[in-house]
């Protein structure tokens, strides 16, 4: 029998990689896209989970909000990801640079 | 129960004002660039007209709707009215700048609508999810507002920037959200509220939550740590679109903490009041003493709202209606400021030169004495001088921190609010006492005159008599 405290160091486990990825990747923008993706899962794993053992389905019915949201933020995302590439012609992170202070 | 169509009356302001943004969309692709002024008006009127709806609709009574997802209530009323009238005033200011720097297209109409939705149910909200949901509407038109000069380099690596951190910041509330349910078993935040106060449920695992629901509610915000977006975010974006980033969403902003802080974790305001002095005490100090070496008035201006949501986070911090009162009336004196101080941006600037520059403020005097007055006031009103509303909205907070005996965090305020006033000063010294570095007249279109005058009367009205507006912030939380 699997706990529900197996469920959520999974899941801490996944949000605490896609966190690390935003932070410490330099090299490719499409990456950061990854780890977000990856811990808007990270997040479904807890409340399926959590949803399951309180025996309540308000979690899951999040959950399939959470997946839609999540569809649509990759559209933008990648939407803005070509407009970037359009006038620099680089996805490289650190290439961002031309805005600091 | 019964269900019929009057039971949905309490959410008409978010109806009229989806089908509003639906018509906005359609109509334009009819429009030729030369009509597009249609989208214009259709705009300012969906915007009077969802300003109508949401007044016939207001009560004092407290409504809830769809299985207590939503609810409706006099602070969600104030709170619409608020986010509504600082977008007519955004709309008015912006058109004449788009059309400058021919970028005049109907997408900007139709996701301002659709991320004043946004916020509407963000104002309205009564569970994780419905908060959810309204935060990223707002959020993904705004990116899409941020990356709105397509072939700008500076918009589109802004725009990159505030995405990925916004996406951060929504995943780090979700996993605190997350948390909050598991610990509590429920989404509805009177429900959630109840279980905190039960006392039979684990609190290890609620202030864990806790933390990355106040990390996210301080990213939207852009509070000292999590600042790093807003300058990079305000400076890339067109004028037009930072002068929407950064007032309205505040307003909404400030909505999310209150359901979700008070509505939703009440039972825990120990806990959150003391990381919010930290994120408070930071963002007053990042804010006011960075903003000082800023030449760019956009960056300027970004440094600044950092420091003025460490205000907004002092009434929090007071952790009683009085405190929300007061960082109601900050929040909305805010926005109506921050308004002006970019909307002066889109008036200066014209065809082929985009006004960003700190000394593209010198001489304003000589060349419109009536705008230079208006500044001054919008700039006086950031800096908390008397008789402007900025005034009173920085002593009814220190007056709320003080009445709880936080007389320290209330001399830190006052004087890092010090330090910020060199800089607004300064900018009201480059305006009257140094000669002009741009000699070309000033071209601007009625409306955005029109606009910047009201708002800047507005400032000084609500200064004279600040009763009014605060009374209803008052009324809003029940005092």
């Amino acid at each position: 029998m699997i706990a529900l405290s197996d469920y959520l160091i999974v899941a801490a486990i996944l949000f605490s990689v896609s966190v690390a990825g935003i932070f410490l990747n330099r090299k490719n923008v499409l990456l950061l896209l990854m780890c977000i993706e990856l811990m808007l899962l990270a997040v479904n794993i807890n409340f399926i989970a959590f949803s399951h053992f309180l025996g309540d389905v308000a979690g899951q019915i999040f959950v399939f909000f959470i997946l839609t949201v999540a569809a649509a933020e990759a559209a933008i995302g990648l939407a803005i990801l070509v407009v970037l590439f359009r006038s620099r012609r680089t996805i490289n992170v650190a290439d961002l640079d031309a805005l600091k202070g | 129960m019964q269900y019929d169509l009057t039971s949905l009356q309490p959410v008409l302001p978010e109806i009229f004002m989806l089908g509003a943004a639906c018509l906005v969309l359609v109509v334009d692709l009819f429009l030729s660039p030369r009509t597009r002024n249609w989208s214009y008006g259709l705009t300012l009127a969906a915007l009077l007209g969802a300003i109508a709806v949401t007044v016939w609709t207001a009560g004092p009574e407290r409504q809830l709707l769809f299985d207590g997802s939503y609810v409706r209530d006099p602070l969600s009323d104030l709170l619409k009215l608020a986010i509504l009238g600082v977008d007519l005033l955004v709309v008015a200011y912006a058109r004449d700048y788009l059309e400058q720097q021919g970028i005049y297209r109907g997408e900007f109409y139709t996701l301002t609508l659709f991320s004043s939705l946004g916020m509407m149910v963000m104002a309205s909200a009564d569970n994780f999810l419905t908060a959810y949901l309204g935060l990223e509407l707002l959020a993904l038109s705004m990116y899409a507002l941020v990356a709105f000069d397509r072939d700008s380099r500076k918009g589109a690596e802004a725009a990159m920037k505030y995405f990925v951190l916004g996406a951060l910041a929504s995943g780090m509330l979700l996993y605190g959200v997350s948390m909050l349910y598991g610990a509590t078993g429920a989404i509805n935040f009177p429900e959630v509220a109840a279980a905190i106060g039960s006392g039979n449920v684990d609190e290890t695992v609620l202030v864990f939550g806790l933390v990355f629901v106040v990390l996210g509610v301080g990213f939207k915000f852009g509070a000292v740590p999590f600042h790093m977006w807003v300058p990079d975010v305000y400076h890339g974006a067109p004028t037009a679109v930072t002068l929407f980033l950064g007032s309205a969403p505040k307003i909404a902003a400030f909505a999310l903490a209150i359901r979700l802080l008070v509505d939703g974790a009440g039972g825990l305001s120990a806990h959150w009041s003391d990381m919010l002095t930290i994120l408070a005490v930071a963002s007053l100090a990042i804010g006011n003493v960075v903003a000082i070496a800023q030449d760019n008035l956009k960056r300027m201006l970004a440094y600044s709202t950092i420091s003025h949501v460490g205000f907004i986070f002092l009434g929090f911090i007071a952790a009683n209606d009085r405190g929300y009162g007061a960082a109601l009336f900050y929040t909305l004196v805010y926005a109506l400021t921050a308004a002006g101080g970019f909307g002066l941006l889109t008036l200066i600037s014209r065809k082929g030169f985009d006004a960003e520059n700190l000394h593209d403020l010198k001489g304003l005097n000589e060349r419109s004495p009536w705008l230079a007055a208006m500044m001054l006031l919008i700039l006086f009103s950031m800096a908390g001088v008397p008789p402007t509303v900025g005034f009173f909205a920085k002593l009814f907070v220190l007056e709320a921190v003080v009445h709880v005996d936080k007389v320290w965090l209330a001399a830190v305020a006052v004087f890092f609010s010090l330090i910020g006033a060199f800089y607004y000063l300064r900018a009201v010294k480059m305006m009257y006492f140094d000669k002009p570095f741009d000699t070309q007249p000033i071209v601007a279109s009625v409306d955005s005159r029109l606009a910047f005058s009201v708002n800047g009367v507005a400032i000084l009205l609500l200064g004279i008599f600040p009763a009014g507006l605060l009374q209803a912030c008052r009324a809003a939380f029940g005092g």
